[in-house]
């Protein structure tokens, strides 16, 4: 199900050196084409390898100017049905249109904290080396869980 | 230095204390442990991420459960699962002390912001103050995991700090030491956006590069190539490093074939587990209750209240074989009978916790169920085993023979003084490169990238003032990472089309030929994940040839080099899954694949682990039995 590009909506990220589709794409697939020499379209991004694309919608779900849409493969799956999302910062948006024009719609929360605010150690405890030798997490009490009768050879 | 180009990149050189190698959910652990440990240490750390740490790894497109919470469970009943679905074969002493430590990863997770649902009356009462979560099994727990990967990898670049990150750096191989060829002191890469290349130099290591993918002919062969279940990007680069650096590899053998829903392969767990839902033959029958005998053969696994994932597909494929496809999920009746209960907002509420579970972590089958016309309410959908995978955190155990913990009862032979360090030393890995355990998922690989770190700091801090120093000359890595631009530049001219040349072949060739030579001769899908002797033969001398051709690969840019070096790796790793294959004279895994020359489960002789190792230079692969010992009770055939 790769990814496309519509070219009505691309703007390349107006111009700055990498767009947020390459920047996010976990395959490298998408590619601004600069000079419109890849393409015929200057500024604008494409799938450059859509037959590895694992339909993980990050590009789609980080294009700020929403242009980034998903045909569903085309050796398998027959025309005409579309799954878009909309991702907001506490949660996200799907529309679901079937070929035969069932149209669903579901939001889902996706983060119970705004984004950015985690701080990873406030309120942690700071481990000593000494105790590295040891079982346990930094963030973990002293007691490791389990039964240790059920160990046999110890 | 002058600014690179292509073909002759910028050469940059960079010497840390610990290298992280991977973006994924082990490294982001491993990251988040580490930087609170050496506060005030002055060690210098670097991740490096072949992608983005914002949506890299296996888990980049989100998650619907988090498969591994143990809650009130004892880690020793888990390690039992564990063994049980491996087909007993598998480190208790890995998976137990993953088990006493796996929550509090979870627990993180939920403060950082992940959504998990719970139970009626607890819905806000954090896990770790004793919210009841949702269990969608024994062991899983039910999230809205969209943002999962983001959330974790928040933290870990936050412990980071920007400038200890790299990204879009892909690192194709360790360097040994100069002093000690035991030892891996460096790593080479590329970056995939400009023209340089990478040397690091290090006391310890993180490879943590994920599974493998792709190394057989998947079912769909056009644009659904991608499509394949676990991802795309996840080229070997685990196993192929770590073999090539010495590293003893074990249960290379192992594989895991998902049967999940047919093409989009959307998980399938929730619909089992959740919703109740039964799989049936195409005459309706509820094939897995009406072959219990199939798993009775299969003593005590076959047994067990979840019979081995392996079995389950034995029994399928017993039933398409015999004539009696498609296999279908019934979802219809599922939905129908949870119905009866409930009201029409509650209905409605269910109708969406169905599709968020695609939504959540397999967007490519809402698409197929769009496509087709398929509301789970009303039409049953196809389940078919996929490809072969392999990988080490999921349901499966293939991977690198690690360190373990020293105070649960193992073996003294399972453990060299640094919890999860390979046996190069220096070099340690989690999550998918950990063998012999599996049954981690998400949670339980960013538990084992924890454990890792500690391990790699105590070893840094015992071998504070030695001086890594790297066997090979900047200039050969240099020379045979650039070989594919090299050959591309050469040759280019000598065709006027770009991709057929008999100078060298494209790296997308490479990888039709290895997943042909897989799928035919080592058990894929074309034959029904049959094969014997004469046939891994075959399939050995094959991969030899394709491995020498590996040097004629070409690249004409940057993203075709990246695809050059990831199907090298997926070449090491085949041939590793081969000889594993070839070795262990019996069918450990029946439904994941049979040796049909030693068609059974042979208790006596091979109840044992495979560890291997591979000598680059000579190209040889080197195998052996290890003993297998059992540290927690397990059931025995009834």
């Amino acid at each position: 199900m790769p990814t496309y590009v519509r070219t009505e909506k691309c703007d390349g990220c107006k111009g700055q050196d990498k767009t947020a589709c390459m920047y996010i794409c976990p395959h490298d697939l998408m590619k601004l084409d600069k000079d419109g020499s890849e393409t015929g379209h200057a500024m604008k991004s494409f799938n450059q390898e859509p037959e590895q694309c694992w339909e993980c919608y990050s590009c789609v779900k980080i294009c700020p100017q929403n242009a980034i849409e998903v045909r569903h493969y085309a050796d398998i799956v027959p025309l005409g049905a579309s799954v878009q999302p909309l991702r907001g910062s506490d949660s996200i948006m799907w529309t679901i249109k079937f070929r035969n024009g069932v149209m669903k719609r579901f939001k889902f929360p996706i983060r119970t904290t705004p984004e950015g605010s985690i701080e990873p150690y406030a309120g942690k405890p700071k481990p000593v080396l000494s105790d590295l030798d040891k079982p346990g997490l930094f963030t973990m009490s002293s007691n490791l869980r389990g039964d240790k009768s059920q160990l046999i050879r110890l | 230095m002058a600014e690179g180009t292509f073909g002759n990149p910028q050469i940059i050189e960079e010497e840390v204390d610990l290298l992280l190698i991977g973006g994924g959910m082990a490294a982001c652990g491993c990251a988040y442990e580490l930087m609170r440990w050496i506060e005030g240490t002055n060690l210098k750390v670097k991740l490096i991420d072949k992608a983005a740490m914002d949506r890299s790894g296996a888990v980049a497109q989100g998650l619907s459960a988090i498969n591994t919470y143990l809650g009130d469970q004892d880690p020793a009943d888990y390690a039992r699962m564990v063994a049980n679905d491996l087909m007993g074969i598998t480190r208790d002493d890995l998976a137990y002390d993953l088990g006493r430590h796996v929550d509090d990863s979870v627990h993180l997770f939920e403060e950082w912001g992940l959504p998990i649902w719970k139970q009626p009356g607890d819905e806000g009462k954090p896990l770790k103050d004793g919210g009841k979560p949702v269990r969608s099994g024994k062991w899983q727990i039910m999230i809205n995991g969209e943002s999962y990967k983001w959330i974790v990898a928040e933290a870990a670049k936050k412990a980071l700090g920007t400038d200890n990150i790299q990204e879009r750096v892909f690192i194709v191989k360790l360097i040994n030491d100069k002093n000690d060829p035991s030892r891996a002191s460096g790593a080479i890469g590329f970056s995939v956006r400009e023209h340089k290349l990478y040397v690091y130099k290090f006391k310890a290591c993180l490879l943590a590069a994920g599974g493998c993918v792709n190394i057989f002919r998947p079912r769909s062969v056009g644009e659904g190539t991608g499509r394949a279940w676990y991802p795309v990007w996840n080229a070997g680069s685990t196993y192929a490093m770590a073999a090539e650096a010495g590293a003893e590899l074990t249960m290379m053998e192992n594989r895991f074939v998902p049967a999940r829903f047919k093409d989009g392969y959307g998980p399938v767990g929730a619909w089992f587990l959740l919703f109740k839902a039964k799989a049936t033959n195409a005459l309706g029958e509820d094939y897995l209750t009406k072959n219990k005998s199939l798993l009775d053969q299969y003593p005590p696994y076959g047994q067990a209240a979840v019979p081995a994932s392996c079995l389950r597909n034995h029994v399928m494929m017993h039933e398409m074989k015999a004539g009696r496809g498609p296999i279908y999920m019934d979802t219809p009746t599922a939905l129908a009978k949870l119905a009866e209960t409930m009201t029409p907002k509650e209905i409605k509420h269910l109708e969406a916790e169905a599709w968020e579970d695609f939504l959540d972590m397999c967007i490519g089958q809402a698409g197929v169920w769009a496509g087709e016309n398929i509301e789970p309410e009303k039409k049953a959908s196809e389940l078919m085993p996929t490809e072969p995978y392999l990988l080490g955190s999921h349901s499966g155990c293939c991977g690198i023979w690690v360190s373990g913990p020293t105070d649960v009862g193992a073996p003294s032979e399972w453990s060299w003084g640094y919890r999860s360090m390979t046996t190069v030393k220096g070099l340690f890995t989690a999550g998918d490169g950990v063998g012999a355990s599996g049954h981690k998922f998400s949670s339980g690989s960013h538990a084992e990238g924890r454990l890792a770190a500690k391990g790699m700091l105590k070893f840094v801090l015992d071998n504070k003032d030695w001086k890594p120093e790297l066997d090979t000359s900047v200039q050969e890595l240099v020379d045979e990472i650039y070989r594919p631009v090299r050959n591309f530049l050469e040759f280019k001219d000598y065709s006027t089309a770009i991709d057929v040349n008999p100078n060298y072949i494209t790296p997308r060739m490479l990888q039709f030929r290895l997943q042909k030579i897989m799928d035919e001769y080592c058990a894929g899908v074309a034959t029904w994940y049959q094969t014997n002797a004469h046939m891994l033969q075959v399939c050995e001398d094959k991969l030899e040839m394709l491995k020498e051709d590996s040097l004629k690969m070409r690249a004409k840019d940057l993203h075709e080099l990246l695809r050059a070096w990831e199907n090298y790796h997926r070449i090491i790793t085949a041939e590793a899954h081969m000889k594993h294959i070839q070795f262990r004279e019996e069918s450990r895994y029946p439904g994941f694949y049979y040796r049909m020359d030693f068609n059974k489960v042979d208790e006596e002789n091979w109840k044992c682990f495979v560890n291997s190792t591979y000598d680059r230079k000579a190209k040889k692969w080197s195998l052996k039995k290890v003993p297998h010992v059992d540290l927690v009770s397990k059931p025995t055939a009834k």
